[in-house]
């Protein structure tokens, strides 16, 4: 097969130039800071209430999804109603849609004057510029992952096994705890970790959403945008560092449920 | 499959109806009501209004500014995903899989680090900074690095289309056209070029939707100069900001049009890209 020195030259040339030389040159920037500076940057109390409401928010907006993208993905595949295509395909909606629409659009929902929002309000729940906001934006941008994870490894799910469970006597329920979920779980794991993994770096959707209040609902992201608008690019920088180690070891995790995701579909 | 299994297989219909409802509902809050609000304040106060939010200068120019970056950036990560893809799944070469991992960086990194990163290397504080001021080239706060900012976040879209793509097909169809003494350009052209056009196809479009929408990046390296670095996203945030809100949410509903139309496109492609995977398998399609 002709083209690898080619094809493989040109990939890395671009890779180098567009990706890794940018993000090396931040990672080199950091070490403009002492080590003591970098642990101060990356723990101080404003720092770490932006990663608690960033790694929790995303963890509860993934968990959302582990459960309503899996019951989504599973109507999707198993049922026939009027409008399943319509559904399906507006599935992909927070992919395709840009972030800073998606977080004018939540925000007018979700504010106190908002179709929803206002039943929160009347019920006490504030809902727009809280926590409560940043979760929601994050399950948005989040949706997507875990039903289109999950939709393939049920479409492919070998219909005889499940026969056979039945005339085995098994409930529906014994088939479903005992036969089709652990075979969707690497996926919905996967699912569930893209989903968080996207969740920890966004931005857009969340800052009209979140009102932006130091220490109590000021993202990461959001603070390493506020730290370079004040000329602190170091202490961006350092934030920026923390959160790229984050994600490329999520990155790492995420290949390796994908491996097993994958092996499970070569053993069956 | 027969009846009988069939019935083996389905639940009772009122879990069937409850789940169908639970799972409408969900798509309908987090999905639909946003959408829906989007086009019900960009027509809050009537059409005329609307329309008029499009006569703008500054919007005009934001629409641009955001055509540039995305005639810029689609044709070049086209280009290196088809170079990425054809490297990865031709050949087994060591680090194969953490070049893989290295392409796919870009999506799981903040947005701003992406813009971040362009900052500390072309800014005034930054390596090259002081050269580029010297020589009287700004990359920060202007056009070309509104461009790199949209490169970055938009370049593994087309390469992960087609690795899993070409992954699947293998090497069969590109090996009988070089034993027949074809060379390797008119190989890529007349068979393997044919064999993904579908991927390719929505690998750019899925580019193009990312190069419009994006956002946090381009924030960072924009300096939001009106009329000169502000894409349609940037523009909507300062109009939204200025309680211009029939302005905001009459760009976002051009957006949104935008987002629909990838999905539209998506669907049909994705059927398109099963049959061209199916022709070559067809163990892998069910019905």
């Amino acid at each position: 097969m002709p083209g690898l020195g080619l094809s493989l030259g040109y990939t890395l040339t671009y890779l180098s130039l567009l990706v890794l030389i940018p993000l090396g040159a931040m990672v080199w920037k950091s070490t403009g800071l002492s080590l003591t500076q970098f642990w101060e940057i990356a723990t101080a109390p404003r720092a770490l209430a932006s990663y608690r409401l960033t790694v929790g928010a995303s963890l509860l907006g993934a968990l959302i999804n582990a459960v309503f993208g899996f019951l989504v993905a599973w109507v999707l595949v198993r049922y026939q109603f009027v409008g399943r295509k319509l559904l399906d395909a507006l599935v992909d909606l927070p992919f395709a849609l840009p972030t800073a629409v998606s977080g004018i659009a939540l925000t007018a929902v979700y504010a106190e004057n908002g179709w929803i929002g206002s039943h929160l309000a009347s019920l006490g729940i504030k809902s727009a510029f809280s926590p409560l906001g940043v979760t929601i934006a994050l399950t948005f941008i989040g949706l997507p992952f875990v039903v289109r994870t999950v939709q393939p490894v049920l479409e492919d799910l070998d219909a005889e096994v499940e026969d056979a469970a039945a005339s085995l006597g098994a409930t529906r329920l014994q088939t479903f705890t005992h036969v089709i979920f652990p075979t969707v779980l690497p996926a919905l794991l996967t699912g569930f970790a893209l989903a968080f993994a996207r969740a920890l770096g966004e931005y857009g959707s969340v800052v009209f959403i979140s009102g932006n209040m130091p220490m109590k609902t000021e993202i990461t992201s959001l603070l390493i945008m506020t730290k370079l608008e004040q000329y602190d690019y170091l202490g961006a920088t350092a934030l920026g560092v923390v959160m790229l180690i984050a994600s490329f070891g999520l990155l790492l995790v995420i290949n390796l449920l994908q491996r097993w995701v994958a092996l499970r579909g070569v053993a069956r | 499959m027969s009846s009988a299994s069939g019935r083996a297989r389905k639940e009772p219909a009122w879990v069937r109806l409850l789940l169908i409802g639970i799972a409408v509902a969900y798509l309908a809050v987090f999905l639909v009501a946003p959408i829906a609000a989007v086009f019900t304040q960009a027509f809050a106060k009537g059409l005329s209004a609307y329309l008029h939010s499009f006569a703008d200068r500054t919007a005009y120019s934001a629409m641009l500014l955001t055509l540039l970056a995305v005639v810029i950036s689609v044709p070049l990560n086209l280009i290196f995903g088809l170079a990425a893809a054809w490297a990865v799944t031709k050949f087994r070469f060591t680090g194969r899989s953490l070049l893989v991992t290295l392409i796919d960086l870009p999506i799981s990194v903040s947005p701003v680090i992406s813009g971040l990163v362009f900052v500390l290397l072309f800014g005034m504080q930054g390596l090259f900074g002081p050269w580029l001021s010297d020589h009287g080239i700004k990359v920060i706060f202007a056009v070309p690095g509104i461009i790199l900012a949209t490169l970055f976040v938009t370049f593994p879209y087309v390469a992960r289309e087609l690795i899993p793509l070409m992954e699947t097909q293998g090497t069969e169809d590109e090996e009988a056209a070089l034993s027949l003494g074809a060379n390797g350009w008119q190989t890529f052209w007349r068979v393997t070029l044919p064999n993904i056009k579908w991927g390719l196809l929505y690998g750019a479009i899925l580019t193009t939707a990312r190069a419009v929408g994006e956002f946090g990046a381009v924030s960072v390296v924009s300096g939001h100069i009106r009329g000169k670095t502000n894409t349609i996203p940037l523009h909507i945030e300062i109009l939204y900001n200025e309680y211009q809100f029939v302005a905001a949410f009459a760009l976002s509903s051009l957006l949104v049009m935008v987002a629909l139309l990838t999905l539209v496109v998506k669907s049909i492609v994705a059927r398109r890209a099963q049959t061209q995977l199916g022709r070559l398998a067809p163990a892998t399609v069910e019905e």
